[in-house]
Formats: C-alpha cells, sequence, structure tokens
C-alpha cells in the first residue's frame, strides 16, 4: 500500500473529520414499506408527465410518468399500490411541487413487477440513451442529474475515459461506500455497459482511501487484462467533485465554464452504475436507493435502502428514531446538504444521506472579523480568492463579483469550513450568485 | 413522536466547522511569545517583564476604551489586543520609562488598529505604529541602549514620571548594528546567536526566534512563505553587497542574526491583516521587506531598519494584491 501522501489528489481542499465510523461496517438494511410514498415529479431534469390518474391501482416498478424531453426522466411506481393523490406536496427544498401519492396495498408482497430486461449489446446508442432515460435513472451521488444526458455525446467530443466517482468525500455518508463493498459486480457492469457505449479506452474508478474494502472488492472484479483501473486516492474535500476527481485522477483541469466531456471523460457516481446494471438486466427501474442515516441524534445509526418517495419520518423511526436533543435536520451530507424544516417529506433519487445534528453541532459560533489569513484560499479548489468575495458580497459589489469570478464557485462549502473566524463566506457568495443570476433573468426579458 | 416536540433549525450548509477559531490563533501566538519574554527577562532583568506588562496595559485600555461598531470591551475576546501589547513590549529598549511603553500600547491600538475599523481593517501592523510613534516623539528614549545588568536591577528611567525621561544612571551601550554602521565593529556570531548583546527587548536571542518561528510555521498558525522570503531578500542582497564591497557591508550571516530582522520576520511580517493574503502576494511582500531591511542598514540614515521596511510594504500590500491573485481554476492567469 502506497502511503496516504503519496497517493493522488487534486490541489488544496480540506480535511473534515469523516464520522463515517459509525455505519461504514454496517451491511445495507431493507426497511418495512410505508402506508405511503409522495414522489414529486420533478427529479432530475424538466418534471415528467403523468400517465396514470387519480384511483388507479399501480404495480410497484410500474411506471408512473414519462420523461417530457431530454432532459427528464421517467418515474416509477416504488409500491403496489393505489394512486390517491396527483396534487402539490411539500418538496424537502421547501417548495409545494406536483407530485404522486402512492397508497401501498397493504395485502401486496410487494414484488417488484419488473420491465423485460434489455440486452445493452443489441441498441445503438440512440436506442440505449432513450432505455436508461425510460429507467428513470439519474445520478445518485446527490445532483439527481439525468444520467442519459450525459451518454448523448456528440461525434465531435470522443470520450476517452469513463469515470467512476466513488470518492465519497461528504462527511458521514457511507452509502457507495457499502454500495461498492457489497455490490462491486453490478458497479462493474453498469460501468463495462456504458463505457461500450461511450467508446471509451477504459475505465477509472477514484475511491478515497479510507475504503480500503471497496478497493479491493471492485478490483477483485475486474477481469485480466481488462483496462479498469481502480485508483486510492486521498481522503480529502471536496475531491467528489467532478473537476477535482478528474484533477486528482489525469491532473488535468476541466476549463471553467466546460464540462468533462470537453476533456474527455464522462463522471457518473458509482451507485447510479448498480442502477443502471439491475435496469438493464433485470428490468428494474430506479425506485430505491441507499441512503445512510446518521449524525449524533440518530439513536440507531444505519445504510437503508429506501423506496424513492418514502417519508423521511418513516426511515428516521426505522432507524430507532431521533434524540431529544436533535435541533436540525440534513438531507445529502453536511458540508453541501441542505436543513429540512420537516421531516415529513418524501426521500428523492438524490437522497444520499438524512443526517440529524444536536445542539451541540448546530450552535453557533460567534464570528469575528476576517483577519486575511487565507485559509479560505488554501481550502478553495477553484482557486478563488473567498475572502474577497465574501467582503464584496457583504457590500453587494456585483460588478466586482463578476469580475473576481464568483460564478465559478461551485458552493462546496470548504471555504467556511476553514475559516477561523466563522464567517459565513459560501453562504455570503450563494446569496450573492443567485442575486446575479437574477439579475441576470431580468435584464433578458427586458431585452 | 420525532420532529413534534421542538422546532427545528435551519442553517445553510456547511454544517460542520473547523475547531480553530481566531481567539485560538491570537493565544497560539500569544503563548509563542513566551519563551521570547523569559529570554528577555534573563538578558534584561524585571525591567523587561515591567515594560511589556505596560505596553499590554495600554494596548487593552485602547481596546477597550475606544469605540468601534461592536459593543465596548467585546472586540477583548478575539484576543488580538493583548497579542499587539505584549509584541510593542517587546521592540522596546530596556531603560525606556514605563509610561512611554504604556503610551505606545495604547496608541498601537488607537491609531493602528481602531482608527481604521478595527481588527482585520488596518493597513499597517499596529504594533509597528506604536513602535514608530515612540521611535518619531522620543528619538533618543528610543535608542538608548544597555549592557544587560543584573535580575532585579532596574534603571532609575524605568520609573520617569510621564512626559519626563529620568536620568540614565550607568553607560549606555550600542547595539551590534550601531557598532557596525558608525565604528565598522562586528559582534561575534555567538553573541548575536544567543542574544547576550545591547538591543530592544525581544530581538537580542537569535537561537529562541529561529525555534519560535519553526514551530509557528509548522502549527500553520502564520503563512511559512513570508518569513522564509524575508530571509531569503536579506541573504541575498546582503550576500551580494559583502561580495561587492566587504569593508563597508557586513556579512549575511551577521545580518540575520542582529538588531530586530528575526523578530519581526517571526512575529511583525506575518500578521495576516497587514500582509497579503495570496501565496504569491506573500512572496512579494517577503522579498520587499529583506530588500528593504538591507537598504536601509547599509545605506540609510539609521542602524535600523526592520520596522520601516515592514510599515512600508504594508502600505504597498494593496497593491500587491492587486497583481497577485490565485489563477482560477480552468482559467489562464488574470491580467
Amino acid at each position: 500500500m502506497k502511503l496516504p501522501f503519496r497517493l493522488r489528489s487534486f490541489r488544496h481542499g480540506v480535511h473534515p473529520d469523516d464520522h463515517k465510523e459509525q455505519t461504514e461496517h454496517l451491511p445495507v438494511e431493507h426497511m418495512p414499506f410505508s402506508g405511503r410514498c409522495v414522489l414529486p415529479l420533478g427529479q432530475g431534469g424538466k418534471p415528467s408527465q403523468p400517465r396514470v390518474r387519480v384511483g388507479q391501482q399501480v404495480r410497484r416498478g410500474e411506471t408512473l410518468a414519462d420523461a417530457d424531453g431530454f432532459v427528464s426522466t421517467a418515474l416509477h411506481s416504488p409500491l403496489d399500490g393505489r394512486v390517491v393523490d396527483l396534487g402539490r406536496h411539500r418538496h424537502p427544498n421547501g417548495n409545494v411541487v406536483p407530485c404522486v401519492e402512492i397508497e401501498a396495498d397493504p395485502f401486496s408482497p410487494q414484488l417488484v413487477a419488473p420491465h423485460p430486461p434489455v440486452d445493452p449489446d443489441g441498441l445503438d446508442v440512440d436506442a440505449f440513451v432513450a432505455h436508461v432515460q425510460r429507467g428513470g435513472i439519474v445520478g445518485l451521488g446527490g445532483a439527481a442529474f439525468p444520467a442519459h444526458v450525459k451518454y448523448k455525446t456528440p461525434a465531435e467530443k470522443p470520450v476517452r475515459h469513463f469515470v467512476l466517482n466513488g470518492c465519497e468525500c461528504e462527511p458521514y455518508l457511507t452509502c457507495d461506500h457499502r454500495t461498492m463493498v457489497e455490490r462491486p459486480a453490478e458497479v462493474l457492469r453498469g460501468a463495462r455497459i456504458v463505457a461500450s457505449k461511450l467508446g471509451a479506452g477504459d475505465i477509472h474508478i477514484g475511491v478515497e482511501h479510507n475504503k480500503e474494502d471497496a478497493i479491493a472488492a471492485l478490483r477483485a472484479e475486474v477481469r485480466p487484462g481488462e483496462a479498469i483501473h481502480v485508483t486510492p486516492l486521498q481522503v480529502k474535500y471536496p475531491q467528489g467533485a467532478e473537476k477535482m476527481l478528474l484533477e486528482a485522477l489525469f491532473g488535468i483541469e476541466v476549463p471553467a465554464g466546460k464540462l468533462p466531456l470537453d476533456v474527455g471523460a464522462v463522471v457518473n457516481n458509482v451507485g447510479t452504475m448498480v442502477a443502471l446494471a439491475d435496469w438493464f438486466d433485470r428490468g428494474i427501474p430506479l425506485i430505491e436507493r441507499v441512503v445512510t442515516v446518521s449524525g449524533p441524534g440518530v439513536r440507531r445509526p444505519a445504510n437503508v435502502l429506501v423506496p424513492i418517495g418514502t417519508p423521511i419520518r418513516d426511515l428516521l423511526a426505522h432507524c430507532g428514531g431521533t434524540v431529544p436533543e436533535t435541533r436540525e435536520f440534513v438531507m445529502g451530507g453536511p458540508m453541501m446538504g441542505s436543513a429540512l424544516a420537516s421531516i415529513d417529506v418524501p426521500v428523492l433519487k438524490g437522497t444520499s444521506a438524512v443526517l440529524a445534528f444536536t445542539a451541540s453541532e448546530t450552535a453557533r459560533a460567534d464570528e469575528f472579523s476576517c483577519l486575511k489569513c487565507g485559509r479560505c484560499l488554501d481550502a478553495c479548489a477553484n482557486f478563488l480568492n473567498p475572502q474577497v468575495l465574501a467582503r464584496q458580497a457583504r457590500a453587494g459589489d456585483v460588478k466586482a463579483l463578476e469580475a473576481n469570478f464568483v460564478m465559478d464557485c461551485m458552493e462546496c462549502g470548504a471555504c467556511s469550513f476553514a475559516c477561523p473566524s466563522n464567517i459565513p463566506i459560501v453562504q455570503l457568495i450563494r446569496v450573492a450568485k443567485s442575486s446575479i443570476r437574477d439579475k441576470k433573468r431580468k435584464e433578458g426579458k427586458k431585452g | 413522536m420525532i420532529g413534534r416536540t421542538h422546532r427545528f433549525q435551519l442553517q445553510a450548509a456547511p454544517f460542520l466547522h473547523t475547531s480553530l477559531t481566531t481567539p485560538k490563533l491570537m493565544v497560539e501566538v500569544t503563548l509563542t511569545l513566551v519563551p521570547v519574554i523569559a529570554a528577555a527577562a534573563y538578558y534584561f532583568g524585571v525591567v523587561a517583564l515591567l515594560l511589556i506588562a505596560a505596553s499590554t496595559l495600554g494596548a487593552v485600555a485602547a481596546e477597550y476604551l475606544l469605540p468601534t461598531r461592536a459593543p465596548r470591551g467585546s472586540t477583548l475576546r478575539d484576543g488580538s489586543g493583548v497579542l499587539t501589547g505584549v509584541l510593542v513590549g517587546l521592540t522596546l529598549p530596556p531603560p525606556l520609562p514605563l509610561w512611554m511603553a504604556a503610551l505606545g500600547g495604547f496608541v498601537a491600538i488607537a491609531l493602528g488598529k481602531q482608527l481604521f475599523g478595527g481588527l482585520g481593517q488596518n493597513l499597517f501592523n499596529p504594533a509597528l505604529v506604536g513602535r514608530a510613534f515612540l521611535q518619531a516623539a522620543f528619538p533618543t528614549a528610543l535608542t538608548t541602549w544597555v549592557e544587560p545588568r543584573g535580575f532585579f536591577d532596574v534603571p532609575n528611567s524605568t520609573w520617569a514620571w510621564p512626559f519626563l525621561h529620568g536620568a540614565l544612571d550607568g553607560t549606555s551601550a550600542p547595539t551590534p548594528l550601531s557598532r557596525v554602521k558608525f565604528d565598522h565593529a562586528l559582534t561575534p556570531f555567538q553573541d548575536l546567536f544567543l542574544g547576550h548583546v545591547p538591543g530592544s527587548l525581544g530581538e537580542t536571542s537569535a537561537l529562541v526566534l529561529v525555534l519560535c518561528g519553526l514551530w509557528l510555521g509548522l502549527r500553520r498558525a502564520f503563512d511559512w512563505r513570508i518569513p522564509c522570503a524575508v530571509l531569503l531578500g536579506v541573504a541575498a542582497l546582503s550576500s551580494l553587497l559583502h561580495l561587492l564591497d566587504p569593508t563597508r557591508n557586513p556579512t549575511p550571516w551577521f545580518m540575520l542574526a542582529s538588531g530586530g530582522l528575526l523578530f519581526g520576520t517571526v512575529f511583525m511580517a506575518t500578521d495576516p491583516v497587514s500582509s497579503p493574503t495570496t501565496p504569491r502576494g506573500a512572496w512579494i511582500f517577503g522579498l520587499g521587506v529583506g530588500v528593504l531591511v538591507v537598504v536601509i542598514r547599509d545605506y540609510g540614515g539609521l542602524p535600523e531598519g526592520v520596522m520601516y521596511a515592514i510599515l512600508l510594504m504594508n502600505a504597498a500590500t494593496p497593491l500587491i494584491e492587486r497583481v497577485a491573485q490565485p489563477r482560477p481554476f480552468g482559467r489562464a492567469r488574470r491580467a
């Protein structure tokens, strides 16, 4: 084994305590089906078009809604049951959005009614892309971007590397870790399918070296002579950001405003590959995902295979409930996730974790003056100057913000994490960015 | 029942935070000064402790009395006022009257920091502003040095009434830098290294200062590039000048170990507020300080130039930062 400091990584970044010890050794468990599931129509891309009506019986795995346009994916029922509502429900982000609500059939064995399996070798690229879209498959890393969109590559941009993201650099999260340990064959099966359709020369899997068992499991599935490279990386946040992962693996910088495809790479999360393999080989669309339930507020932390649409209240109850001191619930990782105003919201396709924090983690420390100590610069993987951006954001100086490339910020939060004066740097930048976007939109309308 | 019994907090990510805080940073630097203070007490006696206490009191008084936007006294918690006061004290000569030391500490905070809007806003290193004020106001007192004496042997001048100098008892002694400048006499390197020479309280022992600098650098308490660049600048230019004219220009070893260079390098130039934040800026700033120190020492009217070198580069810091921004990821270097 190489020593950690000899391992590859990107430049800059931060080292938060990873807090993964609570769940990293726990096998993925199933949970009882909830009585009701709520599925927002918009889960990655444009909201899908429902094809069911209220009162209709649906099978587990049956298509509820079809993709509406190219950047949109189908939606499937996670339960045997009945459509009880096509109204608006609370989304975890706080908005009230169009949803399909399914009431479970209490007498059903809840077996999946699979779609016919499809042999990907028999499909041309367009048919492959369309089939991925029908499977409702989105990136499971958190952003929930429709997976098939990345596979529709223009001829003038050939794909050299297909890259799998197994970094899981967010603290607490272990869903990808357990997926790699428990289902390495499906991870590689999905990767081989995608790589062959993309015409990629090789497959690279970047895994942070705090997951040695995942690295070993994946390597054991690689056939001799196959161009699949499992690369251990340093443990550093935000390595799971696409551009940082490409820098870590290949030492290349994706130009600002460009995509990985522009440097000949397509990046997917490892969990997405399992969903893809299940869809092609077993006909099971994306109706469930692994969610890490953890944090000091959770009585029984666990990695749970959760039907999409399950209320978070039920998921927490399955994990023993929360301690009375719990003050804050977070969906996603602690660095980029968002706080929940209610736990009566559903698990989404992009929900990697539900975390519960108590007062000792959420207490807001005093803010001190900026010393210009430069720790935020050393944290910023985008090589911006966060302390300057924060100051300009407070002053509302849009011109200066844009001149300092505020829009390049990926909002990873490493600057706020690193700031000894506890200045909410990324929060200020986020607000500034959205006000700049609003302004642009208004100007666009006028013009 | 989950979630019904209390209201949720709703904060924006990230929810995790480094354990390092600004007060901890200030305390760490202040604690690193303890060996320097101990060395000062060892060489100059109890008078060193009295002077440091006086300047610290002055600084804390200014921090408490002078208004900023923050509630009165609340800024004392960040620990920067005490640090500035101690730093002012360590730049002073041993026979200085205590009231001058207290005034220096007061002015450091008043003119050096609060006038600009408090911590983080100041253009100049506050401790050096305090010392520069004293140097301008009391040039004789600030350049009167004595040989190290017994521990409890306090000079009469120490207890001088405010606005009086007091008579210096005993003979004044020139610092190694004055001896070079005015007498062309070199002090043995061993004395410089250990610190048994006349000079300001904190600056005499090169050994202690180098160890403190290494400690702070390894602890990442400051940007290591700045001290490296300062010393590199001094070593490079003084070597060149020494080769050109060895009789007039002392060796680089002497230049590095003498006067306030090491103290200023470790504790003054590295002040993050008044130095550039970016890595390239740190190199430019440090090299600039180093070059200015040599130029002032070898060609200026004063024997020592560390204070003015750092203050001048402090003034240049906003300009340096304009040209020394990092190259954003995936972009060409800024014009």
